[in-house]
């Protein structure tokens, strides 16, 4: 028991504390880059574990379950796509709706499922070969959601679609100009529309995983914050799917390392950690000055031809 | 209005064998003001059409129309004869109609290639811009357009970005291209190189539509000429057959005597010394390298350059809003390097900012309110803690009748002001505490010939006054018309400095383009 | 100009009062409506709900003066926040401001040795100050480190709330509570005193309405309240006229969480006289204050009302618990389709919406 062990468990802590942060990362990451921040990831996520968690102690397939959790999520984010790109409405208050509106209506249609532990949680994988690697096999391939590694190929492929193709040009295009997206023929609306219902689609998936896997329960505001831990994250990441990971698994470590002091702290403080870390990596971001990177128009709602 | 059912072209413009495009009996309202009424614009292939006017004749409007951007409330378009309806820009590029807009629609932070390639049909899904750059030096080739498609959009010359939106409307395959006030930020050696580009496409057989107010480049490049006033057409006329004078009349409506009192003036103290100053631009890098320069009471010195050449981090290092890296600015003798704005402006600097509807005014609030921005924390207007009410709207009266300011009222919000009226109540606040120091930044940018008259008038009797006047235009007939004493910047230096009677546009333009340094005093 | 159905929007450019009143009514309106499917999928008769709230809130003298009790907390963390949002500032920590003055009360009721009557002006005065305290770190991180105001504030309720709860598990334990997670009560001359038969601790509201016309006062008439102004309509002008921001948001989270600190010392002094569960101390009174202040439109006069009209949702909430047997949380939603509500009508405020008159077109010279 040395140091090679306190890595693989807090890697392995890490990956799994960071999975619904990373997919509702990488979910509003989408979403701003289109140009719309979307404050209501808490609402979407809420609402996604507690679908998630309904569908799957229902039919007892916690795939279905996670399904129905993005389904779920994907019209949470319709609700606000309408208010901020439709009507124009102020993108922080429509968002902050959607999340005060979630946490209500999770809290009020999940009495009955509170206090039931989940019969069959999602499974968990081990990738056969790339486990060998020493330490990094361990840590990052034993034992792991089959969330987390889709969420990691998930980063990449939405880096690569970003940078490297048609689509994304035309998505970074409407986020930082979208008067010069919509003068070459780029359906503004269309693209924020997407964006948006794309990230609540991840943020519902990112709910569903907290509650059939993470705890397999389903508790009251069971999110506790972690949708805004993600728009902190969205931030440090400076909008980069890539860079999401790794913010991702340092705020997982901190989170995990906090634990370790357990001996010296009230666990009061420890719970605490996560939202004093949140704090404390938008102060490391703002020393980092990544605010140049935000997307130019984010949270201006677009009027073409305005005069 | 009357629906016409009909796609039919009408007979009588059927014989026009040679028409590309036909806009017919066009009207647009925008609230509060009629900017097309009824207006007909014909083009025909192969020609160089200029489309002239003041700004807020509908110029813009009538070419927005075109493009897609806006619906027509009424009226018809042709192509080549056939009735067209263009929803969107999409449907004016699938209709080979290409748009350079004045302020240039590029996304900065995107390569060249990146933006050629934005929503162009057929091109790959993966690795979009790669396939392109090819065609992009192709085509630099064939019209003389050169620029390098993997560098950024922000590292490019206003020059180079003009290139840029030409190439994206040729890739696209456009036939008719409409050219937004296209020389307003170039230097004249690149205005000429624009218009032989012009001249190429035009061989090739491409039709043009140049938007501007400049009568010299209507002159010099158009084959045909439309003039525009208020929202109507007054006249479309071959441009041989027409000379500058006709055409100012046409485009102002009355007779043009463009003479500006001004009277010689004795040069006092020095109001504005700076000294070796260094400054960094937003995004890190040297704007300012090393410019000195003085300014007297009495005297305007006029800023010449193209647009970004660190005019703008003059002003803002002057007025205390960026920080100097290194040298000195002194106000009346006293140095003020790096002081606070507030601090500054209470010396007697008055700043009339280029954003006037970012930076001048606070939108939502009053005008009366607006009138004390920057005084609302000294006597009269403010005692201790509280404000004077009273002080300001008696303030706000005086103000709205000295500058003629048409508000329905002190409490009005500033936003509904026009754009003249906003400049005139900046004036209004800036120059009632008969400043010693006046930094005008384009103070008659997009503003209309009655509105520049006044303002200008306002700004030479200012120097009567015997306030020091930093002036910095990119209009330079204006420098010409107004300065004592003319500096030309070019990438953060001075280039050189000459007076206005004895320098040549031509002179004026290599210093602007950084070819030539001369020192002349 | 636009056409859909019989109707026409013109666009305006001011709206008027009487408008952004009859929109607002409009949204509140709709949002009731939309309510009624709620209840009438949870198996509620929606006439039933509605007229048992009506009965149990309006309809009795318990009931008025239940509303008034939740009015007071919403009131001053409401105009606390109409103070930030003028300036544009995203206070969404009200809620830990809340519970910052919370806890500085009760440690001046039981820790700091202080008795007699100057106790209880002494814990308003340190409620203000902790709470304060909380809205200034906020200031300075967005200032000096361009750390987002939304999600620091937000962040900083969640530590405050832990906070609470390391002081009653821990350190602050009533040693006469028998295990409960409490502190012990405050002595009497710690007790705000109430209105008869009814727990509307009226010192507090006194200080919440002269707040409301303080701030009101501030806002229109100080150099502060048109620097706040300013700021908040144009960061670039304020710069321009050499206004601080850092001055400028330290004075704004100052006050607006000072405000909400004293919402916590009446919360304490007046009802729990202990600390306990910042869910208890709190029932989302910060959170909701946001709905407040928002509907309020930036007046902090208007807050009086619109904290009136919330008062009257929490406790109806209360009822609906208790008689219809439906979960607080109920409130939530409500105050949810609120939000989302009022901000689509604000997009009709910016239109004048009139009848196509038939044969004529459309072509008039439109505005003033």
């Amino acid at each position: 028991m040395g140091w090679e062990s306190w890595i693989i468990d807090t890697l392995k802590r890490a990956l799994a504390y960071g999975t619904p942060l990373l997919w509702g990362t990488l979910g509003e990451i989408y979403a701003e880059r289109a140009g719309v921040v979307n404050l209501g990831v808490e609402g979407m996520m809420i609402l996604g574990a507690l679908s998630a968690f309904a569908v799957a102690q229902s039919t007892g397939n916690p795939w279905l379950g996670i399904l129905a959790a993005s389904v779920v999520g994907g019209f949470a984010a319709l609700i606000h796509a309408f208010f901020s790109v439709t009507l124009r409405a102020n993108q922080y208050v429509s968002g902050l709706a959607l999340t005060i509106f979630g946490l209500g209506l999770s809290g009020l249609l999940g009495t009955s499922w509170v206090g039931i532990s989940l019969k069959n949680p999602l499974p968990k994988a081990t990738i056969p070969g790339l486990e060998r690697i020493p330490i990094l096999g361990e840590a990052l391939f034993r034992d792991h959601s089959y969330l987390t590694y889709i969420g990691i190929v998930l980063a990449v492929v939405l880096w690569f679609v970003l940078y490297k193709t048609r689509w994304g040009i035309a998505i970074r295009s409407v986020g930082e100009s979208p008067s010069t997206a919509d003068a070459m023929g780029i359906d503004v609306f269309a693209v924020q529309y997407l964006c948006v219902i794309f990230g609540g689609i991840l943020a519902g998936v990112a709910g569903g995983f907290l509650s059939v896997e993470y705890r397999p329960a389903w508790t009251e505001g069971m999110t506790a914050g972690m949708g805004w831990i993600v728009i902190a994250l969205t931030i440090f990441a400076a909008w980069d799917p890539l860079q999401a990971v790794g913010g991702v698994v340092l705020f997982g470590a901190l989170y995990h390392l906090a634990y370790r002091l357990q001996a010296w702290f009230p666990p009061e403080f420890l719970k605490l950690m996560p939202y004093a870390f949140a704090i404390l990596v938008l102060a490391v971001a703002g020393l980092r000055k990544v605010k140049r990177g935000a997307p130019a128009s984010l949270g201006v709602p677009y009027v073409r031809g305005q005069r | 209005m009357a629906e016409k059912r009909t796609d039919a072209h009408p007979d009588s413009l059927a014989s026009h064998q040679n028409v590309a495009l036909l806009m017919r009996d066009i009207t647009k309202v925008f609230p509060g003001v009629v900017a097309n009424d009824k207006v007909t614009f014909e083009l025909k292939v192969g020609e160089v059409h200029a489309l002239l006017g003041e700004n807020g004749a509908g110029k813009t409007t009538l070419m927005n129309i075109l493009y897609g951007l806006y619906q027509a409330d009424s009226g018809e378009i042709y192509l080549y004869g056939k009735r067209v309806r263009i929803r969107s820009p999409r449907d004016a590029i699938r209709h080979r109609i290409g748009m350079v807009h004045q302020h240039f629609k590029l996304v900065p932070r995107h390569t060249v290639a990146e933006n050629v390639v934005l929503g162009l049909d057929g091109a790959p899904f993966l690795a979009p811009a790669r396939a392109v750059e090819d065609e992009i030096l192709q085509l630099g080739e064939r019209y003389g357009l050169k620029v390098d498609p993997k560098a950024y959009i922000w590292q490019l010359s206003a020059g180079e970005q003009q290139r840029v939106e030409i190439i994206k409307a040729l890739v696209r395959g456009a036939d008719i291209l409409i050219l937004d006030e296209p020389t307003s930020v170039l230097t004249p050696q690149e205005v000429e190189e624009l218009f032989k580009i012009l001249a190429r496409m035009r061989e090739e057989g491409h039709s043009v539509i140049f938007i501007t107010h400049k009568l010299d480049e209507v002159m010099e490049v158009s084959d045909r000429v439309t003039v525009m006033r208020r929202g109507k057409v007054v006249a479309t006329l071959s441009t041989a057959d027409v000379n500058k004078p006709t055409l100012a009349k046409m485009m102002v409506g009355r007779e043009v005597v463009f003479r500006l009192k001004k009277v010689a003036c004795e040069r006092g103290q020095e109001a504005l010394v700076v000294e070796d100053l260094w400054a960094l631009s937003d995004r890190g890098l040297p704007a300012l390298k090393g410019i000195s320069f003085s300014v007297c009471r009495g005297e305007i010195l006029g800023i010449a350059g193209v647009a970004g050449n660190g005019q703008k981090e003059l002003v803002e290092v002057i007025t205390g809003l960026r920080r100097a890296t290194r040298g000195k600015v002194f106000v009346l003798g006293d140095e003020v390097t790096n002081e606070n704005p507030r601090r500054i402006a209470d010396k007697g600097v008055a700043h009339i900012p280029e954003e006037r509807l970012k930076r001048g005014i606070v939108p939502e609030m009053s005008v009366a309110e607006n009138l004390i921005l920057k005084r609302h924390h000294r006597s009269p207007f403010c005692h201790g803690f509280f404000l004077n009410l009273r002080a300001v709207k008696r303030f706000a009266h005086h103000a709205i009748e000295e500058y003629a300011i048409m508000t329905p009222g002190p409490d009005t919000p500033a936003k509904l002001l026009s754009g003249g009226n906003i400049q005139r109540l900046i004036l209004a606040r800036e120059l009632s505490g008969e400043p010693a120091l006046v930094i005008a930044a384009h103070p008659t940018y997009g503003l209309d010939v009655g509105a520049t008259e006044q303002i200008r008038q306002i700004l030479l009797e200012q120097r009567r006054r015997g306030a020091a006047i930093l002036l910095i235009s990119e209009d330079l007939e204006e420098l010409m018309s107004l300065a004592d004493r003319i500096a030309v910047i070019f990438e953060g230096e001075i280039m050189g400095e000459v007076s206005p009677e004895a320098a040549t546009l031509e002179e004026i333009g290599l210093m602007m383009a950084g070819e030539k340094r001369r020192v002349r005093r | 100009m636009k056409r859909l159905g019989p109707f026409v929007f013109e666009r305006r450019l001011a709206p008027t009062r009487t408008a952004i009143l009859g929109y607002s009514l409009l949204a509140i309106l709709a949002a009731l409506v939309v309510m009624s499917f709620i209840f009438w999928a949870y198996g509620v008769s929606p006439i039933k709900a509605y007229t048992v709230i009506g009965r149990t809130t309006l309809g009795s003298r318990f009931g008025l003066m239940e509303i008034l009790r939740r009015t007071i907390p919403l009131l001053l963390c409401g105009v606390g926040l109409v103070i930030a949002f003028r300036a544009k500032f995203w206070n969404i920590g009200a809620e830990g401001q809340l519970l910052a003055g919370a806890v500085a009360a009760t440690w001046v009721a039981l820790f700091s040795g202080v008795s007699g009557p100057v106790k209880l002006p002494l814990m308003f005065v340190f409620g203000f100050a902790a709470g304060a305290l909380w809205g200034i770190i906020p200031a300075l991180l967005k200032v000096k480190l361009q750390v987002n105001d939304v999600i620091s504030t937000l962040m900083m309720n969640y530590i405050m709330a832990y906070f609470v709860k390391w002081l009653i598990y821990g350190p602050w334990r009533g040693p006469t509570m028998r295990g409960f997670a409490y502190t012990d009560l405050f002595p009497r001359d710690a007790w705000l005193p109430l209105i008869r038969y009814s727990k509307v601790h009226w010192p507090t509201l006194l200080v919440g309405l002269v707040a409301a016309m303080l701030v009101a006062l501030i806002l229109s008439r100080t150099r502060l309240g048109y620097e706040i102004r300013v700021v908040g309509d144009s960061p670039d002008a304020a710069h321009y006229a050499g206004i601080s921001f850092l001055g400028v948001s330290l004075w704004v989270m100052l006050l607006s969480g000072g405000l909400a600190g004293l919402a916590g010392v009446g919360e304490v002094a007046g009802i729990h006289h202990r600390l306990l569960e910042p869910d208890h101390v709190s029932l989302g009174y910060g959170y909701t204050a946001i709905i407040v202040a928002w509907l309020a439109r930036g007046s902090p006069l208007a807050a009086i009302i619109t904290s009136l009209l919330f008062g009257l949702i929490f406790a109806a909430g209360d009822e609906i618990k208790v008689t219809l047997q439906m979960p607080f949380q109920i409130t939530g939603v409500f105050n949810g389709l609120i939000l989302f509500f009022l901000i689509g009508v604000e997009v009709l405020l910016y239109w004048k919406v009139g009848l196509v008159r038939k044969g004529k077109g459309w072509v008039g010279k439109a505005g003033s």
